[in-house]
This record gives C-alpha cells, structure tokens and sequence, in this order.
C-alpha cells in the first residue's frame, strides 16, 4: 500500500474558493481512481493561498484486470443511441458488443475488460483530467498560453510511493511544460528557494519550517488562540466570527495575529460603523468591552513574522483604519447636518428597479401598505407606522450608506435618534430589512413590524407584477427571503393578519405556502400535514393555518387519530372506486343520506355520529378550537368501524340502499375535510 | 531582478518615486513611456494598454498618467480625494512567469522592506465597462493599505487577448502618502525638503483641484458637453471606416471624458448612464476591433 502526494502551487488564490478547489480535487481524484479501479484507504485535501494539496493512502502499487459490463440501447433502436453506446463504451462498432435477452427485451451489452497493471502509469491521467474538471468559479489564462487555472500555475508535486510521477501540464503558448515533480516552495517572504519532499510527512514537516501550516483547521486554530490571548491580556473579549476567521485563514500561510488599537477620536461613531469598516475592508477582528460594547482594540493577522517584533505592521494598520475611520467619521458629521425628511426629494432620483420606479416611489407604496397592516394590529400608532415608512428608505441616501450600503437601516435608525424622532420610528426604520436570514432576529415591536411587513410585502408584489418570479436556481431580486419574512413575522408575532387582502396573485399565495413547507418542514412538521391543510384552500392566515397541522399532527399521534385516519381512507377509497365506474355517481351522493333509508343500526349510529360531530366541530372550528375539534372526531371512530364490520355497501340488488350508503361513506369525507384535506396524509 | 549598484536610494519625495518606479521598470525591460495627452479616467485608456493588450505583438512599458475623475473632485477639501491624481502603470506582455517577485521587487525600491511588513495579495477582479474590459488579480495590501491594483488582462474591448498582458497599476499620491506618511495629499512633499524651492504637492494642485471641481460640477457647459459628446462619437465611426484606428480611439477617449463630465453635472439619469456607458464601450469594441486588424496583418 503506498500514498499519492499532490500539490498545485499557485499565485495566491481567492480565500472564498480555497475549501471548495481543495474538496472538488479529493473528489474528482478520487472518483478517477475509482473509475482506474484503484482503490484507496483515506483521502485528505488541503488549501492554503498557493496551493492546493491532497494526500491518498492505501493505494496498491499494482492493480488486477477488471472486466465491467454495460448495459445499451435495445437491440433495433435508433441510430443515434447505438452510437452513443459505442463511444461511451468505447467500441467502434456492434460486432464487438453481444445481444443478450434481459427478460424485458433483447438489449446490447458490452463487456470492457480495463488492463490492470502497475498503479504509477494510470495516475498521471488521471491527475490531469481532474485538473482539467476542476470548476473554478472563476479562471484565467496567462503569459502565452491557453491553460485555465484560477491564477498562474507555478509547480507540481505528484508523488506515488515516494517516487516522481511521470507526467506534465502543458499551459500552451510560447511556456514550458509545468512537468510533475518533488519540489514546491516555502513562505512567498520567510522562505527562500526550492524544497524538495519524499511524502507527505516530510513535505509538512519541511514545509513547517518554511513557514506554510498546510491544514487551514490549524491556521485557524492558530488564529483563534492567538487573538484570544491577545485579548485576554489586554482585559477586552474577542468578537469571534466564523466567517471572518475562514476568509483571514484563506490570506495567510504562517498566520500572526496582533492586537492594534482604534483611536479614541473615533470611538463615538456607531460601533456598527467600526466594526463594518474594520471586517469588510480591513479584515480585523473586533473586541468587546466587559459589558458587551466595542472595545478600541483590534486584532489584524498577519502573514508575515517581521523583524521588528511587528511594530511596523500594526502602526501601518492602525494608520489605515484611522484613515477609513475619518472616512466614515466624515460621513456620520455630514450626515447630521440634514434630516431624514429633507433626504426624500433625493429618492427620486434613485431608481429600485427599470420598471417598477424609484425609491421614492417604492416609500408610497410602502407607506400605504404598512398603514393598511397596521388597521390589524393591536395598539399600534398609525402616525408613527405613517413616518416610519416615508422615513425607512432615506439613509439609502447618506454618504454613510453609500460608502457602506451595509449599514442600510442602521444608519436611518441612528440618525433618526439622533433628530429625536419617536423611538419606535427609529427602531422601525433599523429593524424594517431584519429578518434577512433563518437565524436573523424577527422584528416584534408594532411598528417595526407594520413596516418590515410592508417593505418586503412590495417586493413581493411589484416584481410579481412584472414577471420577475423566482426559479429554481434564480432568485436575484431575494423574494424567496421576503417571503420567509413575511411568514416569520406574521408566526413569531402570532398576527392575525390574513395575506389574501394583500396578495391578490393565486401563484404568489401559492409560492407563499410553498416556503411555509419548507419552512415547517425544517421545524420536523410532516409535510403531508401542511398539505392537508394547505388543500382546503381558503386558509391565508398563517397563525390559524399553524394552528390547524400543529393540532392534526397531535391528532395523528394518538391512537384514535391514526384508525380514524385508516377509516377516512377505506370510506374514501369505496367512494372514489365507485365513482370511477359511474361518472354521474359523485353528483348522485352530495348531501345528507335520507335517514328514511338507513337499515341497519350501524348505520344509524354513524350518521348520528356525523351529526353530533357536525354540531360540535361547527363550533369549535368558528372558535378556532382545533384541538376541540379532532377530539370530537375521534368519536366518529368506534362507528364506523363497527360500520365496516357489519353492513355491505355495494348491495348490488337495491340501488337505493347503495347509494344511501354511498352518501353516507361521502359525508364521513365531506365532514372530515372540513378541517383538512385527510386524503393527502401519508397513513 | 534589480541591480543593487544602480538603485537609486530609497525616495523622499513624489517626484522621486516615480523616478524610482520608471527607472525600475526600465531595468525590468519595459519602455518608458510618457503620458497620453488627452484627458482619461485612468492609466488603462493610454493605448499603450488597451490597444497593445491585443494582438500577438509582446509589449513591455512603463508610464504615468494623469487620471481625471470629475465625479471625485472635493474643492480640495477631502485629504485623498482627487479628480486629478496620477498613476503609474506597468504592463508586462505576455506576462512572465516571474511577475510577482518582479512587482515585489518595486516594492522593496520604493522602500517597502517586505521583512518589515505585513503583503497580502487580495482577491480584485477588475472590469472595466466602458472599455468592454476584463481580467482577475489582486489589490495588493501592504500592512492593510491598498498600494496597487495587479491584474491578469483577459479581454479588452469585448475581444479575448491572444498574450496575456499583466497590468501594475500604483494610485501615486496614495502610495506616497503611506510612504512618506502624511495625513493628507497636499502635505505630500513633491521635490526633496533640501531643494532651492521645495514645495509640497498642494502648492502645485491645490487651486487646480478648487478650479476644476467648480468646474466639473457647477460650470461645464452641458449642452456643449453633450454636442461633443455625439461629434466625437460620429467622428469615431467615421474614421474607423478610414481604417484609422489610432484617431478613431482617440474620440472614443474624448467621448468617454465628456460623459465623466456630464456624469459629475448630474444631469444624466441612472437609466441613461447604462446607456451612454454601452455607447461608449461600443466605440472603444470597434477601435480595437480595427487595431487588432492591423496587428495581425503587420504580424
């Protein structure tokens, strides 16, 4: 058994695309060797900013003949699909295939035997055909040549049992061959000239010592314990971010975090204002003070052990941020020097979207829808809801917010503070965009509320006017988000605000209660139970709609649920039988069955029970009392079984008696319908 | 690589880091170029690049352009915002394989001691739309700062390159401003503090930058702006019919200058800039659609 070391060093590689490249070379290596029949042990990749690397053990030096067998088109098909057969299977023409008789027909077959042999002479191939599948998101060619890699490819490492693999990638032009050999190189500065390795211990060992940590989890590792005792010892917390430390551990090769500091001339800028300024430019951690506030200390990570101890670094960097900070602290006094409403005229002139107007625009249709969903909320004040939305989109045109469009929202609420607005507008105007992901925080105040309502019920409606629904794989303008939203407020809040007023579009509400599925679904709600309420249709308000599953799922659970469920289906399939022999039949048995024909007692028991049933749920329906509800159903069950038990419902000699039969097996459907569709539930 | 004897010492003033940088590059083999001297958005519009990027011919040179943004003028007021400020552009093709280390070695000339300091090569791709141009790089972060754009040309005006040009773009003042660590650009010492008259960057541009922002944002003649606009736009498609590129690109450049300008004025919307952007990025495709005739024929 022996290792493959690979390693492709590059030019420096985006951060956002080392996990990916690293994942997709394990994958498609590993899936060539599978399709070589060569087996293997473990796989591990690695990426740093230069180079990709994998590492495969247990791989046999040699390997037997394999003979595999494909199944083609059936014997007489067109053309077309014989030729395909033959080019993936690699035959030139159907003499060498065999007809053989599958018990479904006569089908081509053809038996490829693979040579075996030693493992080193199939590796080369298939190194370079997964270098040639790997999907860059986005690549280029270089110099003279035609190759696409996602910066310039400098060296190969492919190692096979310690020993070079014969091979090379050619990039084309006037460029040499990039031939596969033993060497790669340390630390772009803390490490000079070529290193060569014998297998993959040595190759980390060695690169250790040129300052390159290959595994990005040590990187971070290393990042993460460095920065908190850099915090620890300056008495802050460090502000610890996942993605901010994925990205930082994607820039460096020898990661060295140090701890600057933020001058005090800054320190009463909006702490989201530093942090945005810190993390989307800069790349710095923040820290916290011991009650949760921004700290005036940051942590930069470094790729670089300087010779100074890092005095330079950090007072370059401190240089930098004062540099952005004054930026952004120029902004926020500018800022302030005009109000929220005297930035409205300027909306106009910002265009949302071709053809659904300008901001300007967008703040009146929001504005009046807030102020209709507003009519349904309880205690809320129609002049603050009013202001609210007229002022939400003003800060798009601040200088803060064109230099940070993250800031949207945040800044509109600090200003509005800062013109002693009513707070709940100035929180409303903050928190109208939230929640913008599954763990983003719900608005629940009543205004806020009334406005993010409002802001994403627009969006959802206007680009539904002009065709701009979302597929599949495209969902540009984040409608599948607005509605998520929509529905989150409305559930957390518990809101009786029912969606039909608003949504006029059937597709739209549709499309709404298809992220309600998923959105229930993730929260284990059986889907066949959203859909059984969904079906009925009629139901758009979404706290009664959870209202309903929550209590036929608990309904389902019981004993009683699930044999009344199994009777629903036996009644439901006798009717839906008969009604496939007799098209008039569905028409035949609506309504009531006539008392005046049911014989047996059982029968006179369930049609009283439907009565007492109807005369009960009734009620508790009106009165949203769902759980009431199916607990008057489960009273239905003892009956009906006994129904099934003791009367025949095809009598085939009396059609009366048949089809008062009929109608009454169709009324246990009709009446249990009217709280979901039973039919859609998975027994 | 650099040669030690030849460096010049470690630059003390604006002026003497574009000594630096032309004399380095110069030793790197690359021409030096001067300015273009029309009015341009930034260094990529001199044909040096956008035009000498296509074509099989390999192409090394090395310039300053002044770069005109009317959009960012501040009356002098913004410690680093200009509408006028240079840039120094290096444009290797076909880019050698050894690029980086060269790029890196500028460094060190200007005074960048990279065992000193913190280089980080960060994810930029640049675009240019009205030049129909594209390509991957970095902006290159030293200790943080941005200190140069560094990009792998992949097309220019709509057309794929036949030899990839890698393009070093130094914003000057910026960089100058770290190096010599000044606060704003007008403290930036221009010639060296012991000359007969040492002046300082803003004695030299401060008025220019008051003037030329009144100008760009309250007095240019927009209708007259519009005219030349549309001249230079006709006059473009005229001569490419000549078969003249070189002056056909030359109107498209004075084309693209008078839409920066009216840009600044305000007085074009959002849904027209798309437009005028397209117009002009169609006179840039067939400039350099009829430069690459001529390449390849003389090739």
């Amino acid at each position: 058994m022996a290792e493959l070391l690979l390693e492709l060093l590059s030019e420096e590689i985006p951060a956002r695309m080392q996990t990916r490249a690293a994942d997709d070379l394990k994958r498609l290596v590993c899936d060539g060797l599978k399709g070589a029949g060569v087996g293997f042990e473990q796989a591990r990749a690695f990426a740093t900013p230069r180079r990709l690397t994998l590492v495969i053990d247990g791989i046999p030096a040699s390997r037997d003949d394999v003979s595999e067998e494909k199944r083609g088109p059936r014997v007489g098909a067109p053309d077309q699909a014989v030729q395909g057969f033959l080019k993936g299977a690699g035959l030139a023409s159907l003499d060498q295939a065999e007809k053989r008789d599958t018990g479904k027909g006569e089908f081509w077959f053809a038996v490829v035997t693979k040579k075996g042999g030693l493992t080193a002479d199939a590796l080369p191939g298939v190194i370079d055909a997964a270098m040639k599948a790997l999907p860059w998101p986005k690549s280029m060619k270089w110099g003279s040549g035609t190759m696409q890699w996602v910066r310039p490819l400098q060296s190969i490492i492919a190692l096979f049992d310690g020993k070079g693999l014969k091979g090379e990638v050619a990039p084309g032009g006037q460029m040499a061959p990039i031939a596969f050999g033993a060497t790669t190189r340390g630390h772009r500065f803390l490490s000079k000239g070529a290193i060569e390795v014998s297998n993959f211990a040595d190759y980390t060992t060695k690169l250790r010592t040129a300052h390159v940590i290959l595994d990005p989890a040590e990187r971070k590792a290393i990042i993460l314990d460095g920065a908190r005792k850099l915090c620890a010892e300056a008495q802050v917390g460090l502000h610890e971010d996942e993605g901010l430390l994925e990205e930082v551990a994607g820039l460096v090769e020898w990661p060295v975090p140090m701890l600057g500091t933020i001058d005090a001339q800054f320190m009463d800028v909006p702490p989201e204002v530093l942090i945005v300024s810190m993390k989307a430019h800069l790349r710095y951690f923040s820290t916290t003070k011991a009650d949760g506030t921004l700290a005036n200390r940051f942590v930069v990570v470094a790729n670089n052990v300087a010779r100074d101890g890092g005095k330079t670094i950090i007072e370059g960097n401190e240089r930098v941020l004062r540099a952005r900070l004054s930026d952004a602290k120029f902004f926020w006094d500018q800022d302030r020097k005009q109000t929220l409403e005297a930035r409205l005229p300027a909306l106009r002139q910002v265009v949302f979207h071709a053809k659904l107007g300008t901001q300007a625009e967008r703040v009146e249709r929001i504005a009046k829808l807030a102020g209709e969903i507003a009519k349904a909320l309880p205690a809320v004040d129609a002049t603050e809801v009013e202001q609210a939305a007229r002022l939400c989109k003003a800060d798009l045109v601040t200088g803060m917010v064109g230099e940070f469009p993250e800031l949207q929202g945040v800044m509109g609420r600090y200003y509005a503070l800062g013109e002693k607005l009513p707070a709940a507008v100035a929180d409303a105007i903050g928190d109208h965009y939230a929640p913008v992901g599954p763990n983003d925080r719900c608005p629940s105040a009543p205004v806020s509320i009334a406005v993010a309502l409002a802001d994403k019920l627009d969006a959802l409606i206007s680009f539904w006017s002009i065709g701009e629904k979302p597929t599949g794989s495209r969902d540009p303008f984040a409608l599948r988000r607005a509605a998520l939203g929509v529905i989150r407020i409305v559930i957390e809040n518990k809101l009786r605000l029912p969606l039909r007023p608003f949504v006029k579009a059937d597709d739209l509400l549709a499309f709404f209660a298809e992220r309600l599925k998923v959105q229930m679904r993730e929260k284990g709600v059986r889907h066949d139970i959203v859909d059984a309420v969904l079906a009925l249709g009629s139901e758009d308000d979404l706290v009664r709609l959870l209202a309903r599953v929550e209590a036929l799922q608990s309904f389902l659970s019981t004993e009683a649920g699930k044999n009344l469920l199994t009777a629903y289906g036996r009644a439901a399939n006798i009717v839906r039988a008969e009604e496939k022999k007799d098209k008039g039949l569905a028409a035949k048995i609506a309504g009531a069955p006539d008392a005046a024909l049911l014989e047996q007692a059982e029968e006179k028991d369930v049609a009283s029970a439907l009565a007492e049933v109807e005369r009960v749920v009734k009620p508790a329906l009106a009165a949203e009392d769902f759980a009431g509800a199916m607990k008057a159903f489960a009273d239905l069950r003892a009956p009906i079984d006994a129904l099934f038990d003791k009367v025949t419902v095809n009598v085939t000699d009396k059609p009366e008696l048949r089809l008062n039969r009929l109608k009454l097996l169709n009324q246990i459907r009709a009446t249990m319908d009217t709280v979901a569709d039973f039919s859609k539930i998975e027994g | 690589m650099s040669d030690p004897s030849s460096a010049r010492a470690k630059p003390t003033c604006f002026q003497e880091l574009i000594l630096t940088l032309q004399e380095y590059w110069a030793r790197q083999g690359c021409l030096i170029l001067q300015p273009f001297d029309m009015e341009m958005g930034a260094g990529t519009f001199h044909t040096a690049t956008t035009l000498r990027a296509l074509g099989p011919k390999p192409w090394y040179a090395a310039y300053v352009q002044p770069s005109r943004r009317p959009g960012d003028g501040r009356y002098g007021e913004n410690p680093m915002r200009l509408q006028h400020y240079y840039q120094f552009q290096a444009i290797l093709k076909p880019s050698p394989p050894d690029i980086l280390e060269r790029y890196l070695g500028s460094l060190e000339a200007i005074g960048i001691d990279t065992s000193l300091h913190d280089i980080r090569f960060v994810e930029d791709d640049w675009e240019s739309p009205t030049l129909g141009a594209w390509g991957l790089g970095w902006e290159v972060w030293c200790d943080g700062m941005e200190v140069t754009q560094f990009t792998y040309f992949q097309q220019v005006g709509g057309i794929e390159v036949d030899l990839v040009a890698g393009e070093i773009t130094y914003g000057l003042e910026r960089l100058a401003m770290y190096l010599f660590d000044k606060k704003t650009v007008y403290e930036l010492p221009y010639n060296r503090a012991d000359s007969d008259v040492p002046l300082t960057y803003g004695d030299v541009f401060l008025q220019n930058e008051q003037e030329q922002s009144a100008y760009n944002f309250e007095y240019a003649d927009t209708e007259m702006l519009f005219r030349h606009f549309v001249d230079a736009e006709k006059e473009c498609g005229r001569l490419i019919e000549k078969k003249l590129p070189l002056p056909a690109y030359e109107q498209c450049i004075k084309a693209s200058h008078s839409f920066n300008l009216l840009d600044a004025r305000g007085v074009i919307s959002v849904a027209e800039r798309q437009s005028y952007i397209l117009r002009v990025r169609d006179l840039a495709k067939v400039c350099c659609e009829a430069w690459l005739a001529t390449q390849k024929k003389a090739a």
